[in-house]
């Protein structure tokens, strides 16, 4: 067991990766000589030199091009998107190609492909270092979406998606890189991609966070815990493919629900949690689901504090869900 | 219009690369096939046997000359107008045939319109319609291809219109910087749908954009397959050797329409059109090896006759193959179903089964 932050637990995951398979190779921008922008794959390039840690140009659509490529041919490509803010000169890459080789090609081709971006605000980024945008990416077939919120999930999730055949999106809570450490297994252990995890127990309502949002979340619920309410957390992990059963299984035990993520809430995450839950656990509600999200305007810069969810504004909705019924 | 004059922008070659004459005759024949078969998929289409086609009359040149210039280990990232070289390469009409129909048989299971075709042993991988996705994506095969030392080239093909596309200057550039053994072969066959060529960029050739991202350019000819033999073949022994990437223009002209749902007489004359007929490539070597005497009038409409019973013949075959299994509509969007995929696939099952919603 090592004592981690966030951002070195996917670092020496990274490592783990490389050392163990001789087909997995990274690009991205500044990656390399640099170590990344927030120093994700520090000492990575003098490890493995630059034919492994593969300095790219400037181009969004040609990091994720090449790495479709290297995938086809046969090896592993982890990609960095320095910001998820920065993606869309790769979307068509994306979501045109890289979602779709399997399908398209009758599953002659498929695409062995890690993308890794941090994501989400709370750093003073403003619009363009902080937006929360993995609806888009959740919208489209063929491609899994991957939030870790720990250290320790961090490793075993990102080795999961390395290992995965189909292409992953693995979006890096930036907000949380550093600011809290945990106990990380540095074994060979995986987290399988597709199951959330009970963060906190609890009986009267269900908080389901991803990310950044399951710290906050946590405060909302010790807070309710002083207020006498018993706020069990979810933390989904992975987006897609959704642990419905985790979902609706909390649900039926508490009857409330409150969904929280930093995204817009018009067409968020969000949206399909509580469509999940009106599908699958309709007559187990006691109260409407809330959601507490960002709010439907570009990521502010002045005013993040105010637009991020927090624990205050995810307590508030738990005590009106318990007003409710 | 055009400059049809090889031109080496960069680096003249230091070894004379000749066609390899003894393959002329396949390589004609494989022309006529390709010349047929588009012929016979704009007819059926017309028909309605088929859902959409967009022909290759044109570019038959260009196709073969090139696909003779690659090794069966080199990785083919096609566009959508690729028949000739995906028949080059060893990709079957019939497979071509259930692809367009999107039959049992078809390799890709029904999943793309026509002109979609691929497969895994030719190493001819399977297109999209998004123009010039492919070139990226070809450039870090190579890339690959490097990493790993095997002694091979990737190419791209697309067409002129791809050249204003972002992955055009990604991919050259990305390939520049590694240089990474991939071969751009651009036929610039005038039209990208109704905007000519001229519209498309204000360089004087589409070759000479290599320039600006360091490695050699050069235009060919199109509708001369030796001259596409060569440029390719020269380009492929430079990329092999460590030599970095090559950008060919080969000029040539669209002589059908962008498809079969595009009606050119709106935008270019029938002037134009005749005057490029002049130049067809497959008819310019039916000249060519009857005048030179190694091919006679008869054999050639002997040839001509076999491969239309050739084509009619594996159409019907194809159409005569059991539609695609309704239940594979949820196959291969993973590599394994999802809880929400197998949730979706049984209700749809059961819905089938109930009748409720017929194949």
């Amino acid at each position: 067991m090592t004592e981690l932050n966030l951002v070195q637990a996917i670092n020496h995951a990274l490592r783990d990766a490389m050392r163990n398979d001789p087909d997995v190779y990274l690009l991205g921008e500044d990656i390399g000589v640099n170590g990344g922008v927030f120093r994700a794959t520090e000492g990575l390039f003098k490890e493995f030199g630059a034919d492994r840690v593969i300095d790219t140009p400037l181009s969004e659509t040609g990091i994720i091009g090449a790495a479709v490529g290297m995938a086809l041919y046969g090896l592993k490509p982890v990609a960095e998107i320095q910001f998820m803010d920065f993606i869309y000169p790769a979307f068509d890459q994306i979501v045109s190609e890289l979602a779709k080789f399997r399908y398209r090609s009758g599953g002659l081709y498929p695409c062995h492909v890690v993308i890794r971006s941090p994501y989400g605000g709370g750093i003073r980024g403003g619009l363009y270092h902080s937006q929360s945008t993995e609806a888009f990416f959740c919208h489209t077939a063929g491609l899994k979406v991957v939030v870790p919120s720990t250290p320790a999930d961090a490793r075993g999730l990102l080795l999961s998606a390395i290992d995965d055949p189909d292409p992953v999106l693995f979006l890096e809570p930036k907000r949380i890189y550093r600011s809290l450490t945990g106990e990380v297994r540095e074994g060979a252990e995986r987290i399988p991609l597709g199951r959330a995890r009970i963060a906190r127990e609890g009986s009267d309502v269900s908080l389901f966070a991803y990310g950044a949002m399951v710290p906050t979340a946590l405060e909302a619920a010790d807070a309710l815990s002083k207020d006498g309410v018993s706020a069990e957390v979810v933390d989904l992990r992975s987006l897609v493919p959704l642990d419905e059963a985790a979902v609706v299984a909390s649900v039926e035990k508490t009857g409330r629900a409150v969904v929280v993520h930093e995204a817009a809430r018009f067409c968020g995450f969000g949206a399909e949690l509580t469509s999940v839950l009106s599908e699958k656990a309709f007559f187990s509600l006691k109260a409407p689901v809330a959601r507490v999200t960002g709010y439907d305007t570009p990521f502010p810069y002045a005013l993040e504090n105010l637009y991020l969810p927090n624990p205050d504004r995810i307590a508030y909705a738990a005590k009106n869900a318990l007003r409710a019924g | 219009m055009v400059r049809p004059a090889e031109k080496a922008v960069s680096t003249p070659e230091p070894e004379a690369t000749s066609y390899p004459e003894e393959g002329l005759l396949d390589d004609y024949r494989l022309m006529a096939l390709a010349r047929v078969a588009d012929e016979r998929c704009f007819m059926l289409q017309r028909q309605g046997r088929i859902g959409f086609y967009a022909p290759l009359m044109g570019q038959e040149a260009a196709q073969v000359g090139a696909a003779r210039a690659l090794s069966p280990k080199d990785w083919v990232f096609p566009a959508y107008r690729e028949m000739a070289i995906a028949l080059a390469r060893g990709i079957s009409l019939k497979a071509i045939f259930d692809q367009l129909l999107g039959n049992a048989d078809d390799t890709i299971k029904g999943r793309q319109m026509p002109n979609h075709f691929g497969s895994v042993e030719t190493r001819f991988v399977v297109a999209s319609s998004p123009i010039g996705t492919q070139i990226t994506q070809a450039v870090g095969a190579a890339m690959a291809a490097q990493r790993r030392k095997d002694p091979i080239v990737t190419i791209s093909f697309f067409g002129d219109g791809a050249t204003s596309s972002n992955d055009f200057h990604a991919g050259l550039n990305f390939a520049g910087v590694y240089q990474a053994p991939s071969i751009f072969l651009c036929q610039n066959n005038q039209w990208a749908i109704s905007m000519p060529r001229q519209r498309q960029t204000r360089s004087a050739t589409l070759a000479e954009k290599a320039d600006a991202y360091g490695i050699p350019g050069v235009q060919v000819d199109g509708n001369d397959i030796r001259a596409v033999y060569r440029a390719v073949r020269d380009a492929r022994r430079r990329a092999v050797g460590g030599g970095g990437p090559t950008l060919i223009e080969a000029v040539v002209y669209r002589l059908g329409p962008h498809s079969t749902s595009d009606d050119p007489k709106r935008y270019r004359t029938d002037e134009e059109v005749s005057a490029a007929k002049e130049r067809d490539p497959v008819a310019r070597l039916t000249s060519e090896l009857i005048a030179s005497g190694r091919w006679t009038d008869e054999a050639d409409r002997k040839l001509w006759d076999e491969v239309r019973a050739h084509v009619a013949h594996t159409f019907e075959a194809s159409e005569k193959v059991a539609p695609i299994d309704p239940l594979s509509l949820f196959d291969d969007v993973f590599a394994e179903l999802t809880p929400r995929l197998a949730e979706q696939r049984a209700e749809f099952e059961s819905r089938l089964r109930e009748g409720e919603q017929r194949p």
